[in-house]
């Protein structure tokens, strides 16, 4: 019992420090912290029309955030995540086209299914060349973003280009009737219930099965795996491939739910936002969705702070980080609070 | 003396938290504030831009249209920066649409057009959504959907002839982002201006592939310097990077979208710029009057929606007298840039001789040439 609260309450305690700090902050730019933090709240829960806003902008975070967190619990430090999408994305857009005039059902299923693929795939490239060849896997997946963005302009200039899209080079439209659409009478996209159920799915898999336990053995001790008859490599590569697959699949929704075409849109910082959610929720997928939501709470209360405060959109950033930093500095309380102590010896996964 | 410390940590964090509850009840306790419509006589603007609104380039333009027209006494503006043009453009202008009243939107960046104002404007058939460039089409767009665009290839001609006077290598260079029709015709218009006084200059065109990459913006400035290259111009968001560079290494720049000649003091010669401000006041009155906003403005120097930056030190006399001409020409109206015959860079001739495009032809929208002298 303890050893779940302990998380819970140093993230928490993470937390108010951090709203301290931001007070501060927001002091030093010469606004009142109350009024800023009743703005926050305002844009980002303050009204239906804004916990819209705030979940449409964590659906992405959601599925990039894996992309970073289960890599992660294999003992790999992953930062493809952007690239992942862009090529889920492209993918996905690309088998739209050529498969159109199936029913809906089937061509967004084989978009999904393409997007996953090549988007893990790519990741397990990273993986692959971690294990078998000793290259850094931070490096390389951070390398793969740029030729995943390469590869995406070299088609949408090129082959996939839409003779319409003019001044914004875009692939042909996989046609209005093939779109996701959104949930009920809202405006909330399909995509964030898939990176809820993602989420949900990925934390049984990691920490309610043998497989999951093996991801974390690997994850502790390569040796030890390999000793207890694990397949180190193996590990590394499927659990690269599943965090890839996310990443593209966020690719996928954005084309099929947003954009409905592969354009440069697919490279906007998404897959970096998500390593920041992944690192908050330390890598469990299940701490994923309450910090994509906070992610996508702040960032939907960014635009009304410019307007109502005339705070640049950095200080969105700026709020971001020391966040961000509080929460990575209080893992150095993990372990040392009394009340936590040989009080109950559990396993802790 | 471990566990002291131990127990001091406790302390802290039960202070802070104490402290933070305080802060999160007050939060709690607001209550929701109702939509704060606007009075009787105020007109509520938004803008949203793609990048920095201090960019010196695209979204520094916008900005200072926006403070011009915030001037008003009954215009309520207010804007937002670095929105992506994703869903965050959607929610961006629901947000100014629901939270601040908004009445007319002014997404910024080309990219926010399709699909994402096209999706948001059929939702607010009060709000008038108008978007800078040349996509408005009234046979299959919403009816408070719009564009506006200048012919900013008239400013840039400019350059073009005093950077042709200016130039002692002949040989001009232009840092472009992406090969699209816009793009294209700012650096035909550049190279024939320049060949308007020098018919053998050349013009280097490196493409940096995206809007906003400065690394690369400054490696193609480099490197075309050491080509030999004496002016430098550009087309890319921001050309801060550009004119910087130039400056550093003591050649000759000529400004885009912003009056760049705080970033070069000695080498900025001119530059082409927008003048939003009046465009952003003239819809404001229309509103305000009640009057219907126009689906479509374009203009070039002499509607005043672009204009020429003031000449830097170093320009001589007889640069700005050629310069000065064209422009009167320009102004008058009868003056066409894209004249036949012109030949395009690989041989071929896209303007016949006879054949003059006024600014208004559509033609020149889907330009996928460079004329020749433009090398790269």
């Amino acid at each position: 019992m303890q050893k779940t609260l302990e998380p819970i309450i140093v993230t928490a305690v993470a937390l108010l420090f951090s709203v301290l700090l931001i007070a501060l902050f927001i002091t030093s730019t010469g606004n009142d912290p109350i009024a800023v933090f009743k703005t926050i709240y305002k844009g980002s829960f303050g009204s239906w029309f804004s916990v819209q806003n705030t979940l449409v902008r964590a659906a992405p975070l959601l599925l990039t955030a894996l992309c970073t967190a289960i890599p992660a619990r294999a003992g790999l430090v992953i930062i493809g995540g952007e690239g992942a999408m862009v090529i889920g994305g492209l993918f996905s857009a690309i088998t739209g086209i050529s498969l159109s005039g199936n029913s809906p059902i089937f061509i967004l299923t084989a978009m999904m299914l393409s997007g996953a693929m090549s988007g893990g795939l790519w990741i397990a490239l990273a993986g692959f060349l971690n294990y078998y060849r000793g290259v850094n896997e931070t490096i390389s997946s951070l390398l793969l973003n740029y030729i995943a963005i390469a590869i995406l302009n070299f088609l949408v200039f090129g082959m996939l280009k839409d003779p319409e899209t003019l001044n914004k080079p875009s692939s042909f439209h996989i046609g209005e009737a093939n779109m996701l659409g959104v949930i009920g009478e809202s405006s909330i996209h399909w995509g964030i219930v898939f990176g809820i159920l993602l989420c949900l799915l990925l934390w049984f898999v990691s920490l309610r099965t043998t497989f999951g336990f093996s991801v974390s053995i690997v994850g502790g001790n390569p040796r030890a795996a390999k000793l207890a008859g694990i397949s180190v490599g193996k590990m590394i590569v499927i659990s690269c491939f599943i965090g890839g697959a996310c990443a593209g699949l966020a690719g996928v929704i954005e084309v099929a739910a947003v954009h409905g075409r592969a354009n440069g849109s697919l490279n906007s910082g998404y897959g970096y936002a998500g390593i920041l959610v992944a690192f908050l929720a330390r890598h469990n997928p299940l701490a994923i969705i309450p910090f994509a939501v906070l992610m996508g709470g702040i960032q939907a209360a960014g635009g009304l702070l410019q307007r109502r405060h005339g705070l640049p959109d950095a200080s969105v950033e700026v709020i971001q980080g020391m966040m961000f930093v509080v929460i990575l500095g209080s893992e150095a309380l993990y372990g040392r609070m009394p009340f936590f102590k040989n009080k109950s010896i559990g396993v802790s996964v | 003396m471990i566990d002291t410390k131990q127990k001091a940590g406790v302390n802290v964090s039960r202070r802070t938290l104490i402290k933070g509850a305080g802060a999160g009840a007050v939060v709690a306790a607001s209550s929701l504030s109702p939509v704060a419509f606007s009075e009787e006589k105020t007109v509520n603007m938004g803008f949203i831009y793609v990048g920095p609104k201090d960019d010196y380039g695209y979204n520094q333009a916008h900005y200072e249209g926006k403070s011009g027209v915030a001037e008003l006494s009954w215009v309520k503006a207010f804007d937002e920066e670095q929105v992506a043009e994703t869903i965050e453009v959607q929610k961006s202008m629901e947000s100014m649409i629901q939270l601040d009243g908004a009445q007319i939107l002014f997404p910024t960046s080309f990219g926010y057009f399709d699909p994402h104002i096209l999706k948001i404007a059929p939702k607010y058939p009060d709000v008038m959504f108008l978007h800078c460039g040349g996509l408005y089409d009234d046979s299959k767009h919403p009816e408070n959907v719009g564009s506006y665009f200048g012919y900013i290839d008239e400013a840039v001609y400019l350059s073009g002839i005093v950077a042709g006077h200016m130039s002692k290598t002949g040989k001009l260079g232009f840092v472009a982002a992406i090969p699209i029709p816009q793009v294209l015709r700012n650096i035909n218009a550049f190279t024939l201006g320049a060949q308007s006084v020098n018919p053998a200059i050349t013009t280097n065109v490196v493409f940096t592939g995206g809007w906003a990459n400065p690394v690369k913006e400054a490696e193609a400035a480099t490197s075309m310097i050491d080509q030999g290259i004496d002016v430098l111009t550009c087309h890319v968001d921001s050309p801060k990077v550009v004119v910087e560079t130039a400056e550093k290494r003591g050649v000759y720049s000529c400004g885009y979208h912003t009056n760049n000649l705080a970033l070069a003091p000695k080498g900025f010669l001119t530059g082409a710029e927008w003048n939003w401000s009046s465009v952003y006041a003239m819809y404001a009155e229309k509103i305000i009057k009640g009057e219907k906003i126009p689906n479509l403005v374009r203009g070039g120097l002499k509607e005043g929606i672009v204009k020429s930056s003031s000449y830097g030190p170093s320009v001589t006399a007889a640069a700005k007298a050629d310069a000065e001409a064209a422009k009167a020409q320009l102004v008058a109206g009868g003056f066409s840039i894209f004249k036949g015959p012109i030949k395009d860079n690989k041989g071929n001739e896209v303007i016949p001789a006879g054949k003059a495009y006024q600014q208004t032809d559509i033609t020149l929208e889907s330009m996928d040439w460079m004329v020749a002298g433009v090398i790269g």
